[in-house]
């Protein structure tokens, strides 16, 4: 299984903020397993959603060169179910940034309704132990190919029309 | 300025945000990772958390030291040398050396980090 649970990104603000978009589907080998019977988008997997969603744009604010991990998960609350079909809005704000790890603040949502509310802290690997960045791979950036428009032109606004 | 004890309120709720803990387990003379249960994680979380309640800047390792004793010559079979607690005391002035400079006692290294520890630095950040 490839670890993708993000398909795209809409906005991607350096240091600012990301909205990235996941499609759920019975396809998918977890979404059976939670619960069998009613399949459903695992909170935990739409936690990992949120770090991808907020671990990229942390990469990206420091321009890939910092090995960044998902350190904690401060907070999260659940208030509805993600159910196959349904596509997860997931944005996710800086709301700290230092150079040895970063804070996002992020809402999860399906047609407007809300999922999630999830705190993350990211924490960036000393150089010394990171060796090759096993973080950025070429195949995690490749949903950058299904998702930015060419270099020069402006992101999206992360606006209902961009999805 | 603030006083001796609105820092301590001030480090008691970075540390109970940041661990998980109540209000009354934070005490002056808690250790962090024994008493407090925190894990190195939480380390980086703390800075962080102090940073922005008391708008000061925290080079890395100036609280929480990386490597304190990689070297041979600071320690030997589990003990500190002379030369080991002098390095103790140059990374981490803030911390309560009384009785480590007497037992040496490598093992006792992680009961430095107390609460009392983190409000003497900030003490030093904020005059």
């Amino acid at each position: 299984m490839r670890w993708f649970l993000i398909d795209r990104f809409i906005c991607l603000e350096k240091g600012k903020r990301a909205v990235a978009l996941k499609n759920v589907t019975l396809g998918e080998d977890h979404i059976h397993d939670s619960f069998p019977g009613f399949p459903m988008m695992p909170a935990p997997l739409i936690i990992e959603s949120m770090a991808q969603t907020g671990g990229m744009l942390a990469g990206y604010t420091f321009d890939f060169k910092e090995r960044v991990i998902l350190a904690k998960v401060d907070r999260a609350v659940f208030f509805d179910f993600v159910l196959p079909g349904d596509q997860m809005r997931l944005e996710a704000e800086l709301v700290e940034i230092r150079q040895e790890g970063c804070r996002t603040e992020g809402t999860v949502t399906v047609d407007g309704r809300k999922i999630a509310q999830i705190r993350l802290m990211f924490a960036h690997l000393p150089a010394e132990d990171a060796g090759a960045n096993f973080v950025f791979t070429r195949e995690f950036l490749s949903v950058f190919l299904t998702s930015l428009p060419l270099e020069g032109m402006p992101v999206g606004s992360g606006s209902a029309k961009d999805a | 300025m603030p006083t001796k004890d609105e820092i301590f309120e001030g480090v008691q709720e970075c540390l109970v945000e940041a661990l998980g803990v109540d209000d009354e387990e934070v005490q002056a003379d808690k250790t962090l990772t024994g008493d407090l249960g925190a894990e190195s994680i939480d380390f980086l979380d703390i800075v962080f958390r102090l940073e922005k309640a008391f708008s000061i800047k925290i080079p890395r390792g100036e609280l929480f030291p990386d490597d304190l004793l990689n070297n041979s010559e600071y320690v030997s079979d589990g003990k500190l040398t002379e030369e080991g607690v002098k390095v103790l005391r140059q990374k981490i002035p803030h911390a309560d050396l009384a009785r480590i400079s007497e037992t040496r006692n490598v093992d006792d290294i992680p009961k430095l980090f107390t609460v009392q520890m983190i409000v003497n630095y900030v003490a030093t950040k904020v005059t």
